[in-house]
């Protein structure tokens, strides 16, 4: 077991170590290099040379490679072109915006989500599966960029009862955000939702069709029970994985929704720095995407180990 | 013994189609249970025992629902019941034991849980009384240490296993009657008759109802006192067990009694023609018209209804029932196949042959080698003459289907070396024969779903080999085609049809005919009538062997089934754990079975006739790993003499029958041992 952990998680940073070597090849093939981009037509001469001399591109590329890796691993992503401020301290707030929205919309659409879920499985082709399953198709089949322009139209502009646009400044308090985030909470939530419902739908639909649960019925087991104890146990179980993903792509950033509402997290910043090729910036945010890809995955699939009785005896027997 | 505990009335059961018409799956099913009775119910895929049974649980399938009818249960109709009211007889009154308890255990609940739970639903007992009871319930269906049992999920169980828990926590309950689906299907034979053994103890001892459903009428024979046969939603047959296995006088059970092939005699069973009617194809007349020989016009216009014949106690479903009243010498009797010729020359040769399932490690890998000591199958030495049937038997892991699998050249061989024709050298690696080759092997495999492609129809399945091999087109593929259809007894009119629009039977006979298209020398055969019911199997064996007397095509026939094999087989190899234990003429083997393993497993075998027990001589423990060294079967012969086994392979012994064998015990001393 724990060798199997220790394996996946070396697995996980050889991938981040290829993800970083690709970044940065990729960053170096590109005609021009930072100080071309960030001077301009300035790019000449002394400036030029006191750019590069500034942010160390003088040094053969492996060189800068290992430095800049060795200066990622202690935390430090150097400097960025635009604004030249540290990396951290322009991704630190953006990170944090991207975390409330995150976790506020899992808060609230992962559980939404599973019991919609149960709810239309248990009764299927019933009035409540009808009215749920329209709804979520109905969500799901809607692009994000369309349902969040409704949702300012409807509830910003028509009623005013919310901001439309997010106007706070990136390093905005918890408080200030709070308030300003329900409607792409509710653009998010609404995709996501819908989708993983459908996926809990199926799951629990299948195991109900089971000869064990069949068998629970025939045991005499209470209905509640038996769905409680026979069936959510068991059709939860692959959710694990969708959820896992789930959660790494809103971290990741909802690049869309986010621009429509002007919100300063993650997925915009990604915007922002291919714009302006701010590559030291684009850089890093390359590698922290890759690191919360790799780590919710490796957690969601110890999970799936631990609370698998299948899998787990093979392990231990292995 | 005369209280009727459960009484079926007039029960019809259907779905709609998707045309709106009205189907019915039970048509007008009547019958009682006694208290302490065991009653069989048997009848082949399809003909409606599970729906029969699981109604009598008040159950009744999604999709399904009653026509008409009634299920009393002392005396309360459990069709009308509400759930509340259900789940108080189920479990307590009735209880069902599942037919693959592997599917029907859920997964993430460790037994004792599972049994537990039963035992707080339907009793009053406290934790520590619960506790008790498990370990004495697990103790009653013979799982060994029951203390540690308790903690296991169900997969880390072997099948027998499994299937007792089902036993055990049915039994919590203390039901009145139980309700038994196909409960061995599945299992090795050792296993099977140990677990019908276990039930027929526990329904003398506890004196509780049961109600076995089966289309094995070999399982039926040994548990069952009264026995009901189904034929298309129907009841055909019903009364007393001995005399419906002896004395049938229906034509569909005395059919269906002659196609099972049978231990004690050499020889084809015969088959009946024909399969069974799809749910809503019968309008009127007798169902079994298509397929009697006894039919008059009479049943084509009018269908028979059940009649009770007081001198044998006995319900029928038949006209012309009278004809078959004492006809039953000729059940026991079959088919004469030709024998080969011994004198031929051998087609194929394996010769030590190993393979193993090891992964190979990082740097085998590199040097092309695997260096596993202890493979899946090992040395294996067998001569196939041209013309000759050769079967590989032995229970599941016995290594038959991978040896099969690397002839095919779809699994390589660890050593040794396969020779084909003249001895040379076939390549273990698919990629590396040469196409004439590819064609004189062809593969047949047990399920024709799996192995028919569902998107093509009969043609192109068909036409693909004739194009591949001999270049076919036109107007020559196209008689090609009809001709291979015309050999497997198929009209010319299947040639459109895709596999969905055909029966099992007629699936196996297109798997069949594309395996001949190729014109093969060699065809191996993979359980291939395993998944079809009897009275299909009987056919699809006839056939078989009518193509090989015409053809000269040799085979080789893997099977679990004892009983078929000694009716197509000339010569049979018996494996335990991936190694030869014996090998000769069928009729010796099975005359004068020699290797203790033999012995077991023909013991074994279920006859459908309450006269013939099965021999339990060895414990049916599964063994996930063949012994390092010693005898392969060293770990649960009854006859094992002492630490030879365990630490040298027996020599091979060739005994004056022709069989040879693999034992530490002299071939004589074995044989006057089995006397
Ligand atoms: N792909 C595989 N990987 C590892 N082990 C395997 C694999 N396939 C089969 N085995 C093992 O090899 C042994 C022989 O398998 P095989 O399928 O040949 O048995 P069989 O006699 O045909 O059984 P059955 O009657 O169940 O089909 C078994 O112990 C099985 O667990
Ligand atoms: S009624 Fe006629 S067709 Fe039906 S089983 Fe009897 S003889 Fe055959
Ligand atoms: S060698 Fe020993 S263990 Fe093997 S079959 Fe013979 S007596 Fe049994
Ligand atoms: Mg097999």
């Amino acid at each position: 077991m724990l060798l199997l952990i220790l394996k996946r998680i070396g697995l996980g940073l050889i991938t981040l170590f290829i993800v970083s070597l690709i970044t940065f090849v990729g960053v170096e093939v590109l005609p021009g290099d930072a100080c071309t981009t960030y001077l301009e037509r300035e790019a000449y001469g002394a400036a030029l040379d006191a750019c590069i001399k500034r942010l160390g591109l003088d040094v053969p590329a492996y060189e800068r490679y290992l430095d800049w890796a060795s200066n990622v691993m202690r935390g430090d992503f150097g400097y960025s072109l635009s604004g030249e401020m540290p990396i951290n301290e322009v991704l630190g707030p953006r990170v944090k915006n991207s975390l409330v929205l995150a976790s506020v919309s899992i808060l609230i659409g992962i559980p939404l989500a599973i019991v919609l879920g149960i709810i239309t499985a248990l009764w299927r082709d019933k009035l409540p599966d009808i009215m749920i399953s329209t709804i979520t198709i109905f969500s799901m089949t809607i692009p994000e960029f369309i349902s969040a322009t409704l949702l300012i139209l409807i509830v910003a502009i028509w009623l005013g009862w919310l901001p439309g646009i997010v106007i706070i400044p990136s390093d905005a308090t918890f408080y200030e955000l709070l308030s300003n985030i329900i409607l792409p909470v509710v653009a998010i939530s609404m995709i996501m939702t819908a989708h993983m419902a459908r996926m809990v739908r199926s799951s629990v639909i299948q195991v109900m069709a089971s000869d064990y649960v069949q068998m629970a019925i025939l045991k005499g087991v209470p209905y509640w029970k038996m769905v409680f104890r026979h069936v959510l146990p068991n059709a939860l179980l692959p959710a694990i994985n969708v959820v896992a993903l789930t959660i790494a792509w809103l971290l990741g950033g909802v690049v869309v929704t986010e621009v429509v509402f002007n919100y300063p997290g993650l997925g915009r910043l990604v915007i922002e720095s291919i714009s302006n090729r701010d590559l030291p910036v684009v850089q890093a945010l390359a590698i922290i995407l890759a690191s919360i890809y790799v780590g919710i995955n490796l957690i969601a699939d110890l999970m799936t180990l631990m609370l698998n009785p299948r899998l787990k005896s093979l392990q231990i027997r292995k | 013994m005369n209280e009727i505990i459960e009484r079926v009335k007039n029960l019809s059961i259907g779905f709609n189609s998707q045309k709106g018409k009205q189907i019915s799956i039970l048509r007008n099913v009547s019958t009682n249970i006694k208290k302490g009775e065991t009653v069989g119910i048997v009848g082949e895929s399809g003909s409606g025992k599970s729906t029969l049974a699981l109604a009598m649980m008040g159950y009744i399938k999604q999709g399904l629902f009653p026509l008409k009818g009634e299920c009393l249960f002392k005396s309360e109709d459990l069709l009308k019941m509400s759930s509340r009211q259900l789940e108080k007889i189920r479990g307590r009154k009735i209880a069902m034991i599942p037919q693959n308890a592997g599917q029907a255990l859920t997964p993430n609940l460790k037994i004792g849980y599972q049994i537990d739970e039963a035992l707080r639903l339907h009793t009053d007992l406290n934790k520590t009384e619960r506790d008790k009871k498990i370990s004495e319930l697990l103790n009653k269906v013979r799982l060994p240490s029951p203390e540690t049992m308790a903690f296991r999920y169900p997969h880390e169980l072997s099948g027998g296993q499994q299937q007792r828990v089902a036993v055990a926590m049915a039994l919590a309950g203390k039901p009145d009657l139980l309700l038994l689906d196909e409960p061995t299907t599945g299992l090795d034979v050792t296993t099977q008759a140990h677990v019908l053994e276990l039930l027929r103890f526990i329904a003398k001892d506890t004196g509780t109802s049961m109600i076995y459903v089966s289309h094995d009428l070999g399982a039926i024979a040994q548990v069952s006192d009264r026995i009901v046969v189904m034929y298309a939603g129907e009841i055909v047959l019903e009364g007393p067990a001995r005399k419906i296995l002896k004395e049938p006088i229906h034509p569909y059970t005395y059919g269906l009694l002659k196609s099972i092939p049978k231990l004690s005699l050499a020889g084809l069973p015969a088959s009946m023609p024909g399969s069974q009617p799809q749910p809503g194809s019968i309008n009127e007349g007798c169902s079994f018209y298509d397929r009697c020989n006894l039919a008059t016009d009479n049943c084509k216009k009018n269908s028979p209804s059940l009649e009770y014949i007081k001198e044998l106690d006995t319900n029928v479903r038949c006209f012309n029932y009278k004809e078959l009243i004492n006809q039953n010498n000729n059940l026991q009797t079959s088919i004469t196949k030709k024998s080969n010729n011994s004198e031929a020359n051998e087609v194929l040769k394996l010769k030590d042959v190993s393979i193993s399932y090891a992964k190979q490690k990082f740097f085998d890998q590199l040097l092309n080698k695997i260096t596993d000591q202890n493979p899946t199958v090992k040395d294996i030495n067998i001569d196939i003459k041209k013309g000759e049937t050769i079967a590989l038997v032995g229970e599941s892991g016995s290594g038959k289907s991978t040896i099969l699998k690397s002839i095919a050249g779809l699994l390589k061989t660890k050593d040794g070396q396969i020779k084909f024709e003249n001895d040379r050298i076939l390549s273990s690696d698919l990629k590396m024969r040469n196409p004439n080759d590819l064609r004189a092997i062809q593969l047949i495999f047990q399920n024709p779903d799996e192995s028919l492609n569902p998107n093509h129809t009969v043609e192109q399945i068909l036409s693909q080999p004739l194009k591949l091999y001999f270049n076919l087109s036109g107007e020559e593929l196209k008689k090609n085609i009809i001709d291979l259809l015309k050999k497997v007894r198929l009209g010319e009119f299947y040639i459109s049809r895709y596999p969905r629009q055909l029966s099992g039977g007629e699936k196996q006979r297109v798997a069949v005919a594309r395996a001949f298209a190729a014109k093969p020398d060699i065809i191996l055969c993979d359980e291939v009538t395993s998944a079809l019911d009897v009275s299909v199997q009987a056919a699809v064996l006839n056939l078989l062997q009518q193509l090989k007397e015409d053809l000269g095509t040799t085979y080789v026939f893997v099977s679990h089934d004892l009983a078929v094999v000694r009716a197509i087989s000339d010569r049979v190899a018996v494996l335990y754990q991936g190694r030869l234990c014996e090998i000769g003429p069928s009729q010796n083997v099975y005359k004068f079975p020699s290797h203790p393993y033999t012995e077991v497993l023909l013991g074994a075998v279920l006859e459908p006739d309450p006269d013939i027990k099965p021999k339990l001589v060895a414990e049916d423990i599964v063994e996930e790993k063949p012994p390092e060294k010693g005898c392969s079967f060293q770990g649960r012969c009854p006859r094992k003499i002492g630490d030879i086994c365990n630490s040298e392979v027996p020599p091979w012994q060739i005994g004056e029958n022709g069989n040879a064998i693999r034992c530490h015990i002299n071939i004589e001393e074995l044989a006057s041992l089995q006397q």
